[in-house]
């Protein structure tokens, strides 16, 4: 099963050996899928809420199987495909969207040591990877032979340009700080286990507190402008709302998956919910620390002293981060790891519907505006923020 | 320099425009947490409940409604004297009532006024009610009334006509037949001794019609002229 090579310290590299690799990607994809069901029914009691609804209530307690239901439905419904769509393009587009999609979760650490391929080009590899989704929506814009739905293939992707330019920047603005591209080393560098000294906002030794304190925003108090960055462009590259302008439901019908039905319209449904997923677990990952507790130790102690104290005398000297995160090498740690993580990211799937159901749509002018003369400008300005600090660290003038 | 103040000043705008929006819907997420109760306007609570969802779950959850409510029509048909006010007072003619003499007095409403009609039909068709009220209101022994109950759908349209007439069919026709046969009998033993009386009837005289000229209507048709 997992094995999971925990150094006593030092850089470490997770990796995970975990035989049939087939496995690995069917528990994804079993994870994937219940996430999903789980988002849509969050997503429409939160509207529900700040609509003063109440949501489906109807199917089970509280409404929870109103998804589950719900997919049973569509799995049943006929799969429509119009006479006059283009048939390769039409079927082979929802492929494409979800498969881009779950091949940006290989590099994902979902926990320590829980990756499925720790690559040293990870965050590149993951930006290129989930850019193809924008192929799939246009080839399901023009395949479906249908005004709407070629309308929002082409929003797709005049959105995907001006948006993949600043979040790109942002991300390596944290990236130039941290040197790697590796996202387990990105996680490691941000907790108890880093190599380097945490210093927090670049003066005070964290690195034994550790917690929120040594996140890289707050490591490097810029990273939170670029961390903000990241998130509105991530708003726009998974079609959220306010920028959900390739389906727009009110000028579009539902944009580019307007023709599709049933087990066809379920997958690209699963592939947006995926990727809201993808990027909130990304930003975590880049900016909010990874799979590291939130929770500082009050009292610095280093992690082989602790290591060998019993629960008991760790809450006594309040070392609430090394409760909450485990022992390193053990189940413990890594099942801490993965909770983290995935709390990070749902929290920021949370603020996602919170800000689709807040935010009127933009405008294409208002889009273009926001992407090229505000975001981009700063997230530049950011970088070079970042190349000045990392100067500075260099050449000692600073610490 | 100004344009780097616009420029500035929108983004500030813009920040703060999000950030009041997202206070406003989580405010209103904050509150949906809490579901409101399903307060009757006699509640004294019923107008500080301006927050959260507002959503009835109804069929499992109801608004109570005052005792006072005018929905179904009810009908005590120990009650009603059978006078038919009610059917023609009716704007849209849903009460149907037959009638026929009764050998007798059939006793006496609660509040007293003698029965002297057998009741075989009263249909009330609730599909055709407008609720207006009026049957309620012209009724002498307020017999009919409306009441609290609402929620009466049906899948026939004839299980709308509510059936409150005082016998089921056969009973109708035996009590028919016997209140015939007694009447018959009564009115055999009454014919001798009674004579017809000529009834004093007002005489109308009428006044002869003068063949009037009006001035007006030749002025009229001078005009017209």
């Amino acid at each position: 099963m997992w094995e999971l090579l925990l150094g006593e310290s030092g850089p470490l590299i997770y990796t995970m050996e975990f035989p049939p690799q087939i496995l690995q990607i069917l528990i994804l994809l079993g994870f994937i899928a219940a996430y999903a069901l789980g988002a849509v029914y969050a997503e429409r009691k939160v509207s529900a809420y700040i609509q003063d609804r109440l949501g489906p209530m109807e199917v089970g307690p509280y409404g929870l199987l109103q998804t589950a239901a719900d997919i049973v439905k569509l799995l049943f419904k006929e799969n429509i495909i119009p006479a006059a769509a283009d048939r390769k393009l039409f079927v082979i587009a929802p492929i494409i969207i979800f498969t881009s999609i779950f091949a940006g979760y290989a590099v994902i650490p979902l926990g320590p040591s829980m990756v499925g391929a720790s690559l040293n080009i990870g965050l590149l590899y993951l930006m290129a990877a989930v850019s193809v989704d924008v192929i799939g929506l246009i080839m399901a814009g023009w395949g479906s032979n249908n005004k709407y739905a070629y309308l929002g293939g082409l929003r797709a992707v005049s959105q995907i340009i001006s948006y993949e330019i600043p979040a790109a920047i942002a991300l390596l603005t944290a990236v130039m700080m941290f040197g790697t591209l590796n996202l387990s080393e990105l996680s490691i560098f941000q907790g108890f286990h880093s190599p380097e000294k945490v210093f927090f906002f670049g003066v005070w030794d964290v690195t034994e507190y550790g917690g929120v304190l040594s996140w890289s925003i707050f490591r490097y108090p810029h990273l939170l402008i670029a961390y903000l960055i990241y998130f509105i462009a991530s708003l726009a590259e998974c079609n959220r709302s306010p920028f959900d302008l390739p389906e727009a439901e009110s000028e579009l019908v539902s944009g580019f998956h307007v023709e599709y039905s049933g087990f066809r319209f379920a997958v690209i449904f699963m592939a947006e919910y995926a990727n809201m997923f993808l990027v909130g677990i990304l930003a975590a990952v880049v900016f909010l620390g990874a799979w590291n507790t939130p929770f500082p130790n009050f009292i610095a102690i280093d992690p082989k002293t602790a290591a060998e104290m019993s629960i008991g005398e760790l809450f006594g000297n309040w070392q609430l981060g090394y409760l909450t995160s485990g022992t390193a090498g053990t189940w413990g740690f890594a099942l801490w790891g993965a909770f983290w993580i995935i709390l990070k990211a749902f929290f920021a799937v949370f603020v996602q519907m919170w800000i689709r159901w807040t935010l009127p749509r933009v405008r294409v002018d208002q889009l273009l505006k926001i992407s090229w003369k505000v975001l981009t400008p700063v997230a530049f300005v950011l970088f070079i923020i970042s190349g000045i600090w990392k100067l500075l660290e260099v050449y000692g003038h600073l610490q | 320099m100004s344009k780097i103040r616009t420029y500035i000043g929108e983004i500030a705008n813009a920040v703060k425009m999000v950030i009041k929006g997202l206070g406003l819907s989580g405010k209103h997420l904050r509150k949906g947490l809490k579901p409101n109760e399903p307060l009757g306007i006699e509640s004294d609570r019923y107008f500080d409940q301006n927050q959260g969802p507002i959503t009835i779950q109804y069929p499992a959850v109801r608004i109570p409604v005052p005792d006072t409510g005018r929905y179904r029509l009810h009908m005590e048909t120990e009650d009603c004297i059978g006078c038919d006010k009610c059917a023609r007072v009716c704007p849209v003619d849903c009460i149907t009532i037959e009638t026929f003499r009764a050998d007798g007095d059939l006793g006496k409403t609660s509040d007293g006024t003698i029965k002297r009609l057998h009741l075989p039909v009263f249909d009330i068709d609730m599909g055709k009610c407008m609720y207006c009220g009026l049957c309620t209101t012209v009724c002498p022994t307020e017999c009919l009334i409306m009441t609290k109950v609402y929620d009466f759908s049906e899948f026939d349209r004839d299980n709308l006509v509510y059936h409150f007439g005082a016998y089921s069919p056969e009973q109708e026709d035996k009590i028919r037949e016997e209140t015939l046969v007694a009447l018959a009998k009564k009115k055999a033993d009454k014919t001798p001794k009674q004579k017809p009386k000529k009834r004093a009837r007002p005489v109308m005289k009428r006044k002869p019609v003068k063949p009037i000229e009006s001035t007006e209507e030749k002025k009229e048709g001078d005009d017209d002229a």
